[in-house]
């Protein structure tokens, strides 16, 4: 179990909300919580305001953390007002403030050795990408990102996320911006040209197997942010779980919250949303 | 203000005291280590532990959760070590960090529960063992213990002959029946020392994109603000019924005053579950507030306040 001992709740002012794209980029001041935030960590944010009838946190992945500055410490996050929790917490003004738990889950894992690193996105997945970018620059790593969406205005890539990486290649489904197409089709090409030794990626969960498939065929490790629905955050409601293989090779329903959300690719038992799938420890016994 | 450090706020079941009566609910605390780095655990009554089988459990597929309004649905079928890992894992860790303990048990048949209680049975730490009869019995086609007095007297019945008479025995039982209170009296004449009151109760959602149940497991369990009312009503009548017999009352608590009309109701303690889910901290939050709101209704004892709401008109 890797319960991330550095989680702290907090209530934490919104010092900025702007639009972006289909996203919002919010920052939040938070104290010293950005000391502790590492690449791929998320937090986790209680939405609707006192008596709201919506009881459950919604989880976050951070985009990037700033230490100081006029603010204090800063976090970041890119949101998608996708459902209801998302469309009240984008909706709110300046100097707001909202009760945020964090940092939650586990890390990008940085080798100790420079290595040419492949960065993988989808949608707004691809925020935990560029602070990860950075700290993999400054071990002196190549790093060559590919971030795909539905269309143009689905990408997430800030000008200064750009410059943290050596190259950047955008696909779209509707072709209206890069590649039409899928960001598995170019990956092929890429890990070959740019001679990548480790691939991370962060978004949809179909996305993130469909990569494990190519990391798999090239013998390439993967380290994947997953995302599965969550009630807490904080490794309680036991809902988050992903059939995972543990350091015995023994298969566990495993808490995307706590044993992730970044997890080895190769240890995640893809494409079983819906069952249990054979082998797991306490399998139902029909 | 001399008046509140005055008050005492320690609850009982039977013979054993703690000292506030702020529980977590079964299932809604992880092992405890994950709570611990919010507060610290010896700061609530106990914590109520998951509900622990004989075997290890995978639980169901997912998705295991829907939110849905003031409230949520989870299918997450008891996923778990098993009580060896448990007893040899989990158990310490409490101890060490000056925890008081209530061991859930769960069971797919009699003879299971009997296994868990003799397990139980001289393991140095425990406070109480709640005994969740919210499960489907294989012996009996998946009917859930908790919908049958029979299966229910015999489910306790086992417990209080294999555990002795040590630990006292809390019942939890399922708000999914016709008569709570018939249940309650099986329950009690069968050995249950107190009841734990209310179950998450049974329901479902339907995605309307996918036209299919949302859930992995079909149906989940409801819980939060939305089903307090009902525990309230629960609690009421079955505090009614047997006064003696002390409940622990749960369903929807997410602050003091949601606490203290289930103390009203009856309930000798409190558990907080969703919640949790929404708040790590809400056990805190809750314990200080429900102590200021008695304090400020002129109780000077928690215990004073239980069952209030059942007094004669003229008091």
């Amino acid at each position: 179990m890797n319960i991330n001992r550095r989680a702290q709740q907090r209530s934490v002012e919104i010092v900025s909300n702007k639009k972006i794209g289909a996203y919002h980029h919010m920052v939040f001041a938070v104290g010293d919580m950005a000391l502790h935030a590492l690449p791929g960590n998320f937090v986790a944010i209680s939405v609707g305001g006192p008596g709201s009838s919506m009881v459950l946190r919604r989880a976050f992945a951070i985009y990037r953390t700033h230490d100081r500055g006029n603010y204090g410490g800063t976090l970041e996050l890119v949101v998608a007002p996708h459902g209801q929790g998302s469309r009240w917490l984008t909706a709110l003004p300046m100097h707001a403030t909202v009760d945020m738990v964090g940092p939650l889950g586990t890390n990008f894992g940085i080798p100790t050795e420079p290595v040419n690193a492949l960065l993988v996105g989808g949608g707004y997945g691809s925020a935990p990408l560029f602070g990860l970018a950075e700290l993999l620059k400054e071990n002196g790593c190549r790093v060559d990102m590919v971030l795909g969406a539905s269309s143009a205005g689905k990408i997430y890539a800030p000008l200064e996320g750009k410059r943290a990486v050596n190259s950047m290649t955008v696909t779209t489904d509707d072709g209206s911006a890069g590649t039409k197409g899928q960001v598995i089709s170019v990956l092929p090409g890429l890990i070959e040209r740019y001679n990548i030794e480790i691939i991370y990626s962060c978004g949809p969960m179909p996305m993130l197997a469909a990569v494990q498939e190519v990391a798999q065929k090239f013998g390439i490790i993967h380290q994947c942010a997953v995302e599965e629905a969550m009630a807490c955050g904080i490794g309680v409601c036991m809902t988050c779980v992903i059939p995972l293989r543990d350091a015995n090779g023994e298969i566990r329903m495993s808490r995307s919250c706590i044993d992730g959300p970044v997890m080895d690719g190769a240890n995640v038992i893809w494409n079983s949303k819906g069952e249990i799938p054979k082998g797991t420890v306490g399998e139902p016994h029909v | 203000m001399s008046h509140m450090s005055n008050f005492d706020f320690a609850t009982s079941f039977n013979n054993t005291s703690f000292p506030n009566p702020i529980f977590t609910a079964s299932g809604c605390a992880g092992s405890g280590k994950e709570l611990s780095q919010f507060f610290p655990l010896n700061e609530i009554g106990a914590i109520v532990t998951k509900s622990i089988m004989v075997k290890a459990r995978s639980g169901r597929p997912t998705p295991r959760m829907a939110e849905t309004p003031s409230g949520m649905l989870n299918s997450i079928g008891l996923q778990g070590p098993g009580i060896d890992q448990f007893l040899a894992e989990d158990i310490p860790f409490l101890i060490k960090a000056g925890s008081r303990i209530i061991v859930s048990i769960a069971g797919e048949s009699v003879d299971d529960y009997g296994s868990l209680a003799r397990r139980l049975r001289g393991v140095p730490g425990l406070s109480a063992v709640e005994v969740n009869i919210s499960c489907p019995n294989v012996e009996s086609r998946g009917q859930v213990f908790a919908c049958d007095p029979i299966a229910s007297r015999a489910v306790v019945e086992v417990v209080r002959r294999t555990l002795g008479g040590e630990l006292p025995i809390i019942v939890k039982l399922s708000p999914d029946v016709t008569d709570i209170v018939a249940i309650a009296g099986e329950v009690i004449s069968a050995g249950a020392d107190g009841l734990a009151l209310i179950n998450t109760l049974l329901g479902m959602v339907i995605d309307i994109d996918l036209m299919r149940p949302k859930l992995g497991g079909k149906t989940g369990g409801l819980s939060g603000p939305a089903i307090r009312p009902i525990a309230v009503r629960a609690i009421y009548q079955v505090h009614q019924a047997f006064p003696k017999v002390p409940i622990l009352g749960m369903g929807g608590v997410t602050n003091g005053r949601d606490a203290l009309e289930l103390v009203l109701a009856g309930a000798s303690g409190v558990s907080i579950g969703t919640a949790t889910f929404g708040n790590p901290s809400a056990l805190m939050s809750v314990k200080e507030e429900l102590k200021s709101l008695l304090i400020a209704r002129g109780f000077s004892s928690f215990k004073d306040a239980v069952g209030h709401a059942h007094r004669s008109e003229n008091e």
